[in-house]
């Protein structure tokens, strides 16, 4: 009442962006470049912050250009860093907006939006006694949050990058293999080839005996995959996917955006979030790759493709669609 | 329904060939919109909350002349920072690009009377689409004035410039009736309708807030300043009332401006369209502070024709605006504010008396027009 129509929060954040009871924000305090296009930022995260397990991602608010978008990384410092700082290592992937800005224009001090952390891309509470981790550029970044939180007794690190200098935090990981921490084998696949699968029992001789976590290209994942399964140990194989891997859709139809009454046409392969947001829908979004379900929203008729699987769904009675990965399948209507 | 149509040279494909080229300054601003702008509108937001705070922290000791004064002016100034730059221009989406949440026209709310949601549609919806169509924009002397001399003259007209004194001293309450339509809706049939039921609901909850807030609250939270507390408060929404009322009024009543019928805007192209929001509206010239008060409303031609453009980006565009408007012959309706203030206000007079010529041209009001 004393500060209507706005809240005491409003004027609190003037002074205090971090207190507790503030929407969760972070302020970069660092950026330490890794390799040519990746870097890490260390960030001082709000009081909210409720911590992370190894592995896990966040995502985070970056005001790029002026316009805020969300991404998702993975966590790579350990999860009691006596500082209560947390880091996330980003790679610039070509025409990418957030991770360019991040990798290379990002400065101390400034503010960005977070989530709690996320993500079931972690250990057990039961230590397994063999680990395998098996990464594949950025993918070393939430295996790196691993190795740096949780010491284990047998641990081999199979990680390709395509030239000695692209292995990011290549002198820890090497430091921690010098230490006879882990086992390591880097693949650098400019000279050695891309790493096949069928013959990663020549590398790794008891792979179907460790406990695996993978993180790379869908490539490496889907094909990790099938071998997994091939051999009937799909159970020990644990994937984080980054990006989605989208087929081409055809269709596409009128999208009426029915609580703002805004209609535009989209083709099959844009997804929702983006339709919406190009036409000025204040559409809630989260991770953008189908992980978070921070987009999740009404689909009240019509029907939508998911651009991963190919999948139709069609509008009933409380069906909710992930309008980062859907795409228009014909006409639809999406409650926002 | 002006008789001498000040667009009658123009030729069909010259109207449109103007609107490609608002389009296309429309296009270069859209395309160059980022970081400037968007450190801008935070900018503002954060003066204006500081100003308030400060100011409302003076008139704890308000008893005291110098903090009355100054506590005053600076509420009055973050109160009308909230409505014009800020309000006014959010709730247009005008910063909507960003996807900042908190900074959006679906959940802004401003200090006002009348709630976002009632106000977008009235100002939004209606008055930008009809801008000066007789009968349709009821922004056109908010439905109890005759604003045109072919509007047939009644009695009740005499009494306009009074009505027009009122409307700009109690001016939030006047927007928040007019957004109501409440003229239309007081007829007994129409009051029982839930869905305006549901809408003046909604008006009187924003009205006991924004009241308990700065009749009660504030006044009490001074203590031994309860009375000049109020009394500043009281000061501050009528300052803000009459900056905001004479603001708008040079927005679309001076001499020189336009107004339509409504049958001349069926089939309008998007060429017809933008000169009608050129013809329709009027500029105040002056300094950036002037333009910053005004919340760039001075430049009200440019902000019809672009509503949702950023508003810091309105002095850039009005450079370029004006120079088409010179290259197609066309009048730019512009002045400093008490003239424009005046000419609205003399033009409120003289309508509330019956034209002694109803039908033909007075020649003054020709000479007026070149004038303007």
């Amino acid at each position: 009442m004393v500060t209507t129509p706005l809240l005491p929060s409003d004027y609190l954040d003037l002074v205090s962006p971090l207190r507790a009871g503030a929407d969760l924000r972070g302020r970069i305090e660092a950026v330490h470049p890794e390799t040519g296009d990746a870097a890490t930022v260390v960030i001082r995260p709000g009081r909210g912050w409720r911590g992370h397990t190894a592995g896990q991602y966040v995502r985070v608010g970056v005001d790029v250009e002026g316009v805020r978008l969300w991404r998702a990384y993975s966590i790579t410092s350990p999860a009691d860093r006596p500082d209560g700082r947390v880091t996330i290592t980003v790679k610039a992937i070509p025409g990418g907006r957030v991770s360019n800005h991040l990798v290379r224009r990002a400065r101390p001090g400034t503010l960005i939006q977070l989530d709690q952390p996320a993500g079931d891309f972690v250990l057990p509470r039961a230590r397994p006694a063999k680990v395998l981790y098996l990464t594949a550029g950025s993918g070393i970044t939430p295996v790196m949050g691993m190795l740096r939180d949780t010491e284990l007794d047998d641990v081999v690190v199979v990680h390709c990058a395509p030239r000695p200098q692209d292995v990011i935090f290549r002198s820890e990981l090497r430091g921690m293999a010098a230490d006879g921490k882990v086992r390591l084998t880097e693949v650098h696949t400019d000279t050695d080839g891309m790493l096949d699968i069928a013959r990663l029992g020549e590398l790794v001789p008891d792979w179907a005996e460790r406990e695996t976590w993978a993180c790379g290209p869908a490539g490496l994942l889907d094909a990790a995959e099938r071998h997994w399964s091939a051999h009937g140990v799909e159970g020990r194989l644990h994937t984080e996917r980054f990006r989605p891997g989208i087929v081409v859709a055809g269709d596409g139809g009128e999208v009426t955006f029915s609580a703002t009454g805004k209609r535009v046409d989209a083709d099959g392969a844009t997804p929702l979030l983006d339709v919406g947001e190009e036409a000025g829908v204040l559409m809630p979004s989260g991770c953008r790759m189908g992980i978070c379900f921070g987009c999740v929203s009404p689909l009240r008729a019509g029907a939508v493709r998911d651009l991963r699987t190919g999948e139709i769904t069609e509008a009933e009675p409380g069906v909710l669609i992930q309008t980062c990965v859907s795409a228009a399948a014909g006409d639809c209507d999406i409650e926002r | 329904m002006t008789a001498i149509d000040p667009t009658a040279h123009l030729t069909a494909e010259q109207i449109e060939e103007l609107g490609r080229e608002l389009d296309a300054i429309r296009d270069e601003v859209i395309a160059g919109r980022g970081e400037k702008d968007a450190a801008y509108i935070r900018k503002v937001i954060s003066a204006q909350r500081k100003l308030e705070l400060v100011s409302r922290g003076v008139l704890l000791f308000s008893f005291f002349p110098p903090a009355w004064l100054l506590g005053t002016a600076g509420l009055s100034v973050a109160k009308i920072m909230d409505n014009m730059e800020i309000g006014h221009n959010v709730l247009h989406g005008q910063w909507d690009w960003m996807r900042d949440p908190k900074i959006h026209s679906t959940t802004w709310e401003w200090d006002h009377v009348s709630p976002s949601e009632q106000w977008k549609h009235s100002h939004n919806e209606l008055h930008h689409t009809y801008t000066n169509v007789i009968g349709k924009d009821n922004d056109l002397g908010y439905g109890i004035m005759r604003v045109d001399e072919d509007q047939r003259w009644h009695p009740f007209h005499l009494g306009q410039p009074l009505w027009n004194f009122l409307n700009a001293c109690f001016f939030e309450y006047g927007i928040a009736a007019y957004d109501l339509e409440l003229g239309r809706n007081l007829s007994k049939r129409r009051r029982k309708d839930p869905e305006f039921r549901a809408r003046a609901r909604a008006v009187g909850r924003k009205i006991r807030k924004q009241v308990l807030k700065d009749y009660v609250i504030h006044p009490l939270l001074s203590g031994p300043s309860f009375l000049t507390t109020l009394a500043a408060t009281f000061t501050a929404n009528l300052v803000r009332n009459l900056w905001s009322h004479s603001v708008i009024m040079c927005g679309h009543f001076p001499e020189g401006v336009q107004v339509f019928e409504r049958r001349s805007i069926k089939g309008e192209t998007r060429g017809q369209w933008y000169l009608r929001q050129m013809m329709g509206s009027a500029n105040i010239s002056g300094s950036r502070a002037m333009h910053f008060m005004t919340g760039n409303l001075s430049h009200q031609i440019e902000h019809h024709l672009f509503p949702d453009l950023p508003s810091n980006r309105y002095a850039e565009v009005a450079v370029k605006v004006r120079a088409l408007f010179e290259k197609y012959e066309l009048e730019y309706v512009t002045g400093p504010l008490p003239k424009q203030v005046f000419s609205a206000w003399r033009k409120v007079f003289r309508l509330s008396l019956p034209n002694k010529k109803p039908t033909a041209r007075t020649p003054d009001r020709e000479q007026e027009l070149v004038a303007a």
